[in-house]
């Protein structure tokens, strides 16, 4: 996968990581991915319901070692 | 305009008063759906905190400024955000301290009747999320039944009465919720009685608990008399105190009954349950004040907030206790049954002292409704 940008979100609590992931996003264009590391677990729910609202595509997620990693096409 | 803060103690006495609050629930709408703060004359409105990050004029005017309203959302950080957007906007309005983290963890003890010769008896109501423990107290001892995980509140209380823990009970092995009891009876050098059926596959020692045996708490002897009536777990027991009280843990709730399945075998144990709740249970003295380990809906609260009926009024009202036909019986049980509790395998797991998950895994595997009932 062509990951444009990668935002670490580690350590952070809500709402930091989806306000990082927005920022971050608003710099990218179209069809471009990012790529969100966080270790708060509401992030999940949160960040596949934000996606979709903002028309964007969540590639993929997986956990490594209590590390969440994201994987969002901009839409 | 200021922002407040409001405690999970103080949402609770708005929801036993049946207060009025506008509750802004800023949370995903899945986690809205799925679990929530209920009250009788709650309004509630869902707007997720990440909709709201460019500002919150698309929302301010469904904001009333008659009522107070309270923000909310799962640990408090996004709720403090959209709360100091709306102060700023001009309305004052609070956010909810810890968020639904915490509302999950608030026990609010109310005391549910007085024992024969001295003593009394205290609900610990887990308003958040349903779930029911107890406090048996006769001269200077207590016995804890169903304890949850916020261990400190029973050891903090039975302090304040001054009052010595001497005998901890599960009715059953938990699927909904952390048991506390294993580690206050550690704490306390209180015995710590389980059900041995339950307790196959437990890590740690435990007094095994027998249909008929009788514990006596206090110099006042408050007889507790355990009544096996297996169908929600293979080893669920039920407690008649002081020939006053039936504590009847996940078998009975008041507007509703014990599911058969989460320990995975509804169809083997549903003949139990049928048995425990219609032939063991039609045997007890009808005046016995049920007591039990959940309630589901905010409807099964008494106006003082605890949550308590006579046996005979629930043979006559408990839609789960008139059903006369066997197979519907077997069917309501067992079919279409509301989802299980979140992450109850490992729960019962964690009571079984298999895992040994730290305090944070414990809250994310408690999120949610017990959801141990059927109705």
């Amino acid at each position: 996968m062509n990951v444009t940008k990668v935002v670490d979100a580690k350590g952070l609590a809500c709402p930091m990581p989806i306000v990082k992931t927005k920022k971050a996003m608003n710099e990218l264009e179209s069809g471009q991915v990012l790529e969100i590391h966080t270790t708060d677990k509401g992030a999940k729910n949160d960040l596949t319901a934000w996606a979709k609202s903002g028309g964007h595509e969540l590639l993929k997620h997986e956990e490594e070692d209590k590390v969440l990693k994201f994987w969002i096409k901009k839409g | 305009m200021a922002v407040n803060v409001m405690t999970s103690k103080e949402v609770t006495k708005k929801v036993l008063n049946r207060e009025a609050l506008f509750i802004l629930d800023v949370r995903n709408e899945t986690d809205f759906h799925d679990w929530k703060i209920e009250g009788e004359n709650f309004e509630y409105l869902n707007i997720p905190y990440f909709e709201l990050l460019d500002g919150i004029e698309e929302i301010i005017d469904k904001i009333p400024t008659d009522k107070k309203v309270l923000v909310v959302c799962a640990k408090e950080g996004s709720s403090v955000m959209v709360a100091e957007m709306l102060s700023d906007a001009g309305l004052t309005v609070s956010y909810l301290k810890g968020g639904m983290k915490t509302w999950s963890e608030h026990l609010e003890p109310v005391k549910v009747g007085d024992l024969t010769d001295g003593g009394e008896i205290y609900q610990f109501v887990r308003i958040g999320k349903g779930c029911l423990s107890y406090m048996v107290v006769s001269n200077g001892e207590a016995a804890l039944i169903d304890a949850t995980r916020m261990t400190d509140i029973y050891l903090d209380f039975a302090e304040s009465i001054s009052a010595k823990i001497t005998h901890v009970f599960d009715t059953h092995l938990h699927a909904d919720h952390i048991s506390g009891g294993r580690t206050i009876a550690e704490k306390t050098g209180a015995t710590y009685w389980l059900p041995p059926k339950d307790a196959t596959e437990v890590t740690f020692d435990y007094q095994p608990l027998k249909d008929g045996n009788n514990v006596e708490i206090g110099t006042v002897k408050i007889n507790i008399h355990a009544l096996y009536t297996p169908g929600h777990t293979i080893g669920s027991t039920s407690f008649i105190v002081d020939e006053k009280f039936l504590l009847s843990g996940d078998i009975l709730f008041i507007d509703s009954i014990g599911r058969p399945d989460l320990a995975g075998l509804a169809q083997d144990w549903v003949g139990d349950l049928r048995e425990s709740l219609y032939k063991r249970y039609r045997g007890l003295a009808e005046n016995l004040m049920v007591l039990p380990a959940h309630f589901m809906i905010i409807d099964e609260l008494n106006d003082d907030g605890s949550v308590a009926e006579k046996l005979g009024t629930l043979f006559s009202n408990n839609h789960g206790l008139n059903i006369e036909d066997e197979n519907e019986f077997r069917k309501l049980v067992t079919e279409n049954l509301p989802p299980q509790p979140n992450a109850y395998q490992e729960i019962r797991e964690t009571n079984m002292g298999k895992i040994n998950p730290d305090i944070d895994q414990q809250r994310e595997m408690e999120i949610g409704p017990n959801r141990c009932a059927v109705r």
